[in-house]
């Protein structure tokens, strides 16, 4: 019997080969073969082009560890990445409750279609919106002057505050996306029935539908924390001076300096690091889903 | 613990009236089943007098105290639900102590009420499961532990019983009983299956399309219906259409239908009788007969054997009756026999025709 069923999952295997086989040349051919000339890149001195003579080496990793600049702007892409985390979750996740459990019908679709918009629209488009409602002079600044009755001086763009509000607009989405499919997976019931046994609405949030909710956040967490170390179109254009960030040098070793293997480098320590994190952070995460 | 009274209780959604000038008084310590249809109410009336939704008028009280704008979690009552509801991400134990915990009882209280519910739905050893490890049987036992943990002054149960097979029901009927006997608490439960309302309730309210039909012990709904529906729902029987005489009524085809029981109407009008498929006796003959007897003629035909006891279906002017006979191993008739039915007319109800 158990042999049967052994034998019966081996050839469900085999007839889902065809099936996986155009999703694996796909990651092979569009990711698998960039990254592994990345990985070789990122032990030259050189790019093997216009017949440039190069060897291997482990500078462009020795270079991470010997200048404290790269420590610091990894760090303080972690931090970035922590607090538009943050953000995203102090945004994103009430709404995804709205969302789930509070509207109903026509206008969930409406308010949804608001809160995806984001998705859909360029990235650059987004970026230079928010560049025009930040700037001194800009809406933000005139607006609140019209209605205030005193002066005062909005310019908020090329400023640490001006990368969070651009990123945490670019990845809340996520997080509400990610939290409203397991809030809304949560029976009503379960918050009826907490009700009744005499719970109050905070109550029921702490015990019961965070708890239950943990694998959303988790998710979107994981889904913001990561790109948003990397990022580097957001700080630079919001940023301006303040924007150098980890992301921002990678970006700059690849298009502006054009030292490749150093940009590799720094990458797979990045990727490194993240994974570290992420692998420290999964049994306490565990626990709490 | 304390009794319910609801009175005059309205509730619309849009235009439809979901509950329609409910009244009913459920005494404390009994145990009242809601019976009815589906669609009828039930639960909507359950959830105004648990207060997850609010009447448009009317008035409830729990033991004598107006509760119509408290919220659910001020009300002290027990609610159990037909999928449990039980907290997934908590142990049993946890499921239980829910209640208490969140009222901030002391921590070796909570621990010592939590195992006294759970013996009593005997599932002492549990506790430390989670709910998924639980067949639905015991699942429903951890529901019932967890609402009446807390003392609630009502139990309220929303065809708790609906998602178990059939043995398993029978079982948690005689359980839920006992535990209602045992802590004597207002149990308020509601169900669509007949069978489980007469013989779990003291009490039964039957609803239909909002409305509150009848309501009085099993024995008087059964045997004294007030209309046909409530005759129907509630068991089955045979309902006779024609002309009341005062005591009685006239079918169609001149026969005289005796009734000893139900309404007392004036001579002229529309009305029915109701009886009971096992009030009528069948026979080859009309053998001796007792002169005041309702006697009608008919042919079997069909029969069902069931065992302990059979079901004529007897022909008659366009009208197919039911007659349930106990298997005593006397004479079996055949399908396609004439055969002459009696009954008393204290087993006929006379019911006004609305
Ligand atoms: N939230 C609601 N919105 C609109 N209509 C509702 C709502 N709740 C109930 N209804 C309607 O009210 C009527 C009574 O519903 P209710 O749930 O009380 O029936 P029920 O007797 O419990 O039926 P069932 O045996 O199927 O559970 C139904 O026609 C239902 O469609
Ligand atoms: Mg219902």
């Amino acid at each position: 019997m158990a042999g049967q069923v052994a034998t019966g999952s081996r050839s469900g295997l085999r007839s889902a080969l065809p099936l996986l086989l155009p999703a694996y040349l796909w990651l092979t051919v569009a990711i698998f073969l960039p990254l592994s000339a990345m990985v070789f890149f990122s032990f030259m001195t050189e790019l093997p082009l216009a017949g440039k003579v190069w060897a291997f080496t482990l500078d462009n990793y020795t270079t991470f560890f010997s200048q404290g600049l790269y420590w610091r702007l990894l760090l303080a892409s972690l931090r970035l990445g922590l607090e538009v985390t943050l953000w995203c979750v102090v945004i994103g996740y009430p709404a995804a409750y709205v969302l789930a459990k509070v509207l109903k019908g026509r206008s969930r679709e409406a308010i949804f279609l608001l809160v995806i918009l984001p998705f859909w629209s360029n990235g650059l488009v987004r970026i230079f919106s928010w560049a025009m409602v930040l700037r001194e002079g800009g809406i933000l600044d005139t607006a609140l002057n019209a209605v205030l009755p005193f002066k005062i001086n909005i310019d908020l763009m090329y400023s640490y505050p001006a990368v969070i509000i651009g990123l945490v607009h670019s990845y809340v989405p996520y997080m509400v996306l990610t939290c409203y499919l397991t809030l809304q997976a949560i029976d009503d019931s379960l918050i009826e029935a907490g009700r009744s046994l005499g719970a109050s609405r905070l109550q029921m949030l702490k015990r019961v539908i965070i708890p239950l909710s943990m694998p959303g956040l988790v998710a979107g967490a994981a889904l913001i924390f990561v790109p948003v170390v990397g990022s580097f179109m957001e700080p630079r254009i919001l940023g301006g001076r303040t924007g150098t960030f980890y992301g921002t040098v990678i970006e700059d070793q690849f298009v502006a300096v054009f030292n490749w293997p150093l940009g590799a480098a720094l990458s797979f320590i990045l990727l490194a690091v993240v994974l570290v994190i992420l692998a420290l952070a999964s049994p306490v995460l565990k626990r709490a889903a | 613990m304390a009794g319910v009274q609801v009175s005059s209780l309205s509730r619309s959604f849009g235009a439809h009236k979901a509950l329609d000038d409910v009244s009913i008084d459920f005494a404390d310590g009994g145990f009242y089943a809601l019976l009815g249809p589906s669609g009828s109410g039930k639960t909507t009336l359950l959830r105004q007098i648990a207060g997850f939704d609010f009447p448009d008028s009317g008035r409830i009280a729990i033991g004598g105290e107006s509760v119509e704008r408290v919220p659910v979690e001020k009300r002290r009552i027990g609610m159990v639900f037909q999928n449990y509801a039980l907290f997934p991400n908590m142990s049993v134990a946890d499921n239980v102590a829910f209640g208490l915990s969140v009222r901030g009882e002391a921590k070796a209280t909570i621990a010592s009420e939590v195992q006294r519910a759970l013996d009593l739905v005997q599932l002492g050893k549990l506790g430390s499961r989670r709910p998924h490890q639980l067949s639905g049987g015991q699942r429903q036992r951890v529901a019932l532990a967890r609402a009446i943990v807390t003392k609630p002054r009502v139990l309220l149960l929303d065809e708790p019983l609906g998602a178990l097979d059939k043995a398993l029901r029978v079982d948690m009927q005689i359980e839920l009983k006992r535990i209602q006997r045992e802590i004597g608490i207002t149990t308020i439960f509601v169900t669509h299956d007949q069978e489980e309302a007469l013989t779990m309730s003291d009490r039964i309210g039957i609803l239909r399309d909002g409305r509150l039909v009848q309501e009085g012990s099993p024995e008087e709904i059964y045997d004294s219906p007030k209309s046909e529906f409530a005759a129907t729902f509630l068991g089955d029987a045979n309902i006779f259409r024609g002309e009341t005489t005062g005591t009685g009524i006239r079918l169609p085809d001149g026969t005289a239908i005796a009734a000893g029981a139900g309404a007392t109407l004036a001579a002229g009008a529309k009305a029915s009788c109701a009886v009971r498929p096992e009030r009528i006796r069948i026979a080859a003959d009309s053998g001796m007969s007792d002169p005041n007897a309702n006697i009608l003629r008919g042919q079997v035909s069909k029969r069902i054997f069931a065992g302990n006891n059979s079901t004529y279906f007897v022909e008659r002017d366009r009208q197919t009756l039911k007659v349930i006979v106990q298997n005593t191993g006397a004479d079996r008739l055949a399908e396609g026999q004439d055969v002459v039915l009696r009954w008393s007319p204290e087993s006929t109800v006379l019911i006004a025709t609305s």
